[in-house]
């Protein structure tokens, strides 16, 4: 069951001289963990901004074509409604977070919505417990690490429990060691709660064996979708400059070389038993 | 700067930290009322002491000592321009008067500052905000309150790397006339200034992904309780507003002179 | 040329950044600074034009102790090029944002105007010369930046994290940048925590962790060794992750490079062959 559905959606920021987004049509199953990736300036972001109504309601501008996220038609509802269903954390952690301790920004949304203290307690508890910062509660954002901040941003979006979670680009700011500490974290969202995934990132060697579904945009439109292991190994993937792991980068270079692995791996780890299988014959 | 570092609040807590700010506040106006009425010597010195077990049990000694010492310029301002003045106008009978006028003037102003200090360094921002929501100031301004108070460390450092960053391109700050100091701050501001403007966009942004505006009837985490502490402060608070008019109309105050050598000039 | 002796550096916070390093690098050397966020890299290389002085110890620049010099003097020499480009960029027009340096360090206007020239076109940003800096994307500015750095030619290029935020061909452009701008007898030294880019360039690298350095040497053999990775917590290259689960195999495990590994793998098989 797709729990977000576009077709030909088209978008220009105010002042533009041209869309960011055009003729864009995908398809999200529920439950699903969708990797968007493409170079900078592709439209990814601005694909995000869609799915929970800061485009159009935020940005302004003109939003053509149809977009149907959790059923809802996103022109239709304005953001706090989007909000409950789509969270959104952002790519700077610092800007995520306003208030002066862990506990009360994680309640920041809920306080919005205006739930009840005893439930909004619990909430809180719980997304702090998910995202494994309990024992931070107390303190203020700017003594946290950035990885912190991000569990926080990400805890802070979890309270509200919505459906879908996008995070676009979490780990620019984190070093490697921090960017899988998240994408553990995120894909653990996705098992235990059956939160629909979607990231944006650069970093596909570190976030590929997650994915069920990968994206690739270029220039606003979309150019390849499917399946993780299939559009690594495509031609325009390569050309387009995204990325890779480098797993598929070897895959790739071996076969040509007459020695095929069992399939196209996308985590070391696969390489590792991939390889193994051959090279113990 | 270190009269300001006087009312910055630290992490502690102490019985006094964790009264509800609305009743502290409560008692710093009564203070200042009380203060106001007076113009002797002796009263605002009982003040002034009644003050310092607050500061005691709150465990901020040194940086309320921080405080007076900030404000020891003011202090001797007012007190100066109090006495010249009075002297050049005879508004006050004898020399010994316009002195303890003017010392009261000047303890009346290090009474306040006292107060306010206290005030200030037993009251985290998150406290204050949240007092201010109950006291139904409108969300926006406490938000807008606690989300600049949050910042400012944030903008200080970044004020910094800019620093650093215009400096190693050989921008030098401590150079050359006054003019040109201040052309010297451009490369400074002007990042600093769309650093900013960028950082409330995207904190717009995540605000409305987080339901902004989503109800009126916004709730909160935390609720501000009286408990007895409080209701024992507001007491006080009273009795002294009470017993301060009362000394005022109905008790003579020896002037200081009657416990110093005469002073005639 | 730089000589750093044994300094230590502790933020007014009481953070303590640095207890002891020292380290020498020389002319025309290209390093690679990594480990993780917080263990001081960035510290370290702000001793290097004097931006942060140590209490104890001594930071040399071609011979000249940098607690006698100023800053800008410094700059002349070792130039820097920080993370986020939006913390320089201020003027109207690229031309005047590449311009600035060169008119605090004295240069006359028709060097200037010839400076200005030769960066635009090294970093390919003739067409954007009149056009003001903030108008530009991500990667532009970043651009901008750098080129505003090179203008005054310093012998020494510092970079602080420049692969944040950047797509896989940025990367691959940046890079190719760094080693060419190396190759022209640059001395670089690039602060980052992205191990596949270092991989791919294979420097030396000087690896620190919670204020020390724990090892100087060959990427492959710093990158490649478990205890290290441990140690300074940082994640191997994925080619070299790959051949740690075949060690027991017989296969080397410091491997960093695609084409290397092509090579390993086929003569393995090919010797299991005979």
């Amino acid at each position: 069951m797709a729990i977000i559905e576009t077709n030909a959606l088209t978008y220009m920021y105010p002042g533009g001289t041209k869309p960011s987004i055009r003729d864009v049509s995908l398809s999200i199953e529920k439950g699903k963990f969708v990797i968007l990736t493409g170079p900078s300036g592709c439209g990814k972001t601005t694909l995000c901004r869609c799915f929970n109504g800061l485009i159009p309601h935020f940005y302004g501008g003109d939003l053509k074509g149809e977009l149907q996220v959790v059923g809802l038609k996103v022109d239709e509802h304005p953001i706090y409604e989007m909000a409950k269903q789509v969270g959104l954390v952002f790519q700077n952690p610092e800007n995520q977070l306003f208030a002066l301790s862990v506990e009360k920004d994680v309640a920041f949304g809920l306080e919005n919505l205006g739930m009840q203290r005893d439930e909004m307690k619990e909430r809180v508890d719980w997304a702090l417990q998910m995202t494994g910062i309990d024992e931070l509660r107390d303190r203020a954002p700017h003594e946290l690490s950035g990885g912190q901040q991000q569990r926080v941003a990400i805890a802070s979006v979890l309270a509200m429990q919505p459906e879908i979670m996008i995070f676009d680009e979490p780990t620019s700011f984190l070093d490697p060691l921090g960017a899988q500490k998240i994408f553990e974290v995120i894909n653990e969202l996705k098992n235990k709660l059956g939160i629909t995934v979607i990231l944006v990132e650069h970093r596909l060697d570190l976030a590929s064996k997650y994915a069920d579904q990968v994206i690739i945009m270029d220039e606003g439109k979309i150019v390849l979708d499917g399946e993780p292991r299939e559009i690594f190994n495509s031609e325009t993937a390569w050309l387009l400059g995204v990325g890779v792991p480098k797993a598929v980068r070897l895959w790739n270079v071996l076969q040509e070389n007459g020695l095929v692995l069992k399939g196209v791996p996308v985590s070391s780890e696969e390489a590792t038993r991939f390889l193994r299988e051959v090279l113990k014959r | 700067m270190s009269v300001f570092e006087g009312f910055r609040f630290r992490h502690v807590t102490s019985l006094i930290h964790r009264l509800d700010p609305r009743v502290k506040f409560l008692y710093v106006l009564a203070m200042f009322v009380v203060a106001i009425i007076f113009t002797e010597f002796l009263p605002l010195v009982v003040l002034f002491f009644l003050q310092i077990p607050f500061v005691i049990v709150a465990g901020v000694k040194r940086e309320w000592l921080r405080s007076l010492r900030g404000a020891v310029f003011l202090v001797t301002m007012i007190f100066v321009f109090n006495f010249v003045f009075g002297y050049f106008y005879h508004t006050y009978p004898t020399g010994a008067a316009l002195l303890e006028y003017s010392l009261a003037m000047a303890l009346r102003f290090l009474v306040l500052v006292e107060s306010f200090s206290v005030f200030f360094l037993t009251t985290s921002p998150d406290h204050l905000s949240l007092a201010l929501e109950q006291s139904h100031v409108p969300y926006e301004f406490t938000f807008a309150f606690t989300t600049a108070v949050r910042f400012v460390p944030v903008l200080a450092e970044e004020a910094q790397t800019i620093m650093d960053a215009q400096k190693a391109r050989g921008l030098e700050l401590e150079r050359g006339n006054f003019l040109k100091r201040v052309r010297n701050y451009i490369p400074i501001l002007i990042p600093l200034i769309v650093s900013a403007i960028r950082r409330s966009l995207e904190l717009a942004e995540a605000m409305e992904s987080r339901a902004w505006g989503a109800t009126k009837k916004r709730t909160n985490l935390y609720v501000l309780k009286m408990r007895l502490g409080d209701v024992v402060l507001i007491v006080l608070s009273i009795i002294l507003i009470v017993v301060g008019v009362y000394v005022h109309y109905y008790v003579s105050i020896p002037p200081l002179s009657r416990f110093l050598p005469p002073l005639s000039f | 040329m730089i000589e750093v002796k044994d300094i230590y550096f502790t933020y007014p916070t009481g953070v303590e950044a640095l207890k002891g390093v020292s380290l020498n690098i020389g002319d025309g050397e290209f390093v690679a600074v990594m480990g993780q966020n917080g263990a001081g890299k960035t510290t370290l290389v702000k001793h290097f034009n004097g931006l942060l002085k140590s209490a104890k110890g001594v930071v040399l620049v071609d011979g000249v102790c940098t607690r006698d010099v100023s800053v800008a003097k410094l700059a002349r020499k070792v130039g820097f090029v920080f993370q986020n480009p939006d913390h320089q960029l201020f003027s109207e027009t690229v031309e005047e944002e590449i311009a600035f340096a060169l008119r605090n360090f004295g240069f006359d206007q028709a060097t200037i105007e010839k400076r200005v020239t030769w960066a635009l076109n090294l970093l390919d940003l003739t067409e954007y010369r009149k056009t003001s800096p903030f108008m530009l994307s991500g990667g532009e500015r970043k651009r901008v930046a750098l080129a505003s750095v090179l203008a005054w030619d310093p012998s020494v290029v510092i970079l602080d994290e420049p692969t944040i935020g950047q797509d896989h061909r940025q990367k691959e452009n940046l890079r190719q940048f760094i080693v060419q701008l190396n190759g022209q007898g640059k001395t670089v030294v690039v602060v980052t925590h992205d191990v596949e880019f270092v991989a791919e360039c294979n420097p030396r690298v000087v690896l620190m962790t919670a204020g020390k350095v724990v090892a100087d040497g060959e990427a492959k053999k710093i990158l490649t060794d478990t205890n290290l990775a441990l140690t300074a917590s940082i994640v191997p290259p994925q080619i070299t992750q790959i051949f740690l689960g075949l060690k027991d195999l017989g296969l080397p495990s410091d491997v960093i490079d695609v084409s290397e590994s092509k090579k390993i793998l086929l003569d393995y098989l090919g010797a299991a062959k005979h």
